[in-house]
């Protein structure tokens, strides 16, 4: 997935002290993901094993389309986390965004509340689930 | 198919400028 969609950049911190300070890193590993302005757009700290790295750097696509303005692209982004690696803990988050990128993109708020009602069967325990629950239907 | 890091932050962000791509950062105490 790296080698696709990414411009890979590596830096030993004990040789490259100045990068780590430029970029704002704190500790290895650490990986930042910057759209293609250099903005960063998505930070992962610590070790992850592999489903949990891919879905981060998935997560991070979504969010770098996301700030493009491209919100299909940042909603098949999205998606595809929850398809791929729906065990992960990315894909919560992945799971409100997609909702977020599809009201974005149609100004249709049933997307919102569809969000908020897939949050009542799905990571129910997350801080997404009581995000997306401000969109709730109120009960009647 | 072995990932070519760059380590040139500067090219690295001209490269994704020019092509689009979003760059990824990898800080690390252990380079492979």
């Amino acid at each position: 997935m790296i080698r696709g969609h990414f411009v890979p950049v590596r830096f030993d911190v004990k040789k490259r002290p100045e990068a780590f300070e430029r970029f704002g890193a704190r500790w290895t590993p650490t990986v930042l993901l910057l759209d293609s302005s250099g903005a960063e757009r998505h930070r992962i700290e610590g070790f992850l094993p592999a489903p949990d790295f891919a879905a981060q750097l998935l997560l991070g696509l979504g969010h770098a389309a996301f700030s493009a303005g491209k919100f299909a692209e940042a909603q098949r982004r999205f998606g595809e986390v929850l398809e791929k690696y729906p065990e992960t803990e990315a894909a919560a988050e992945a799971q409100y965004w997609k909702g977020v990128s599809r009201y974005k993109e149609t100004g249709d708020g049933s997307a919102l509340g569809e969000t908020a009602q897939a949050f009542q069967t799905r990571y129910t325990d997350t801080s997404w689930a009581k995000k997306a629950s401000v969109w709730a239907a109120p009960r009647a | 198919m072995a990932i070519e890091w760059k380590t040139d932050a500067e090219e690295a962000l001209a490269q994704a400028r020019a092509s689009g791509k979003p760059l990824l950062l990898d800080f690390t105490a252990a380079p492979a």
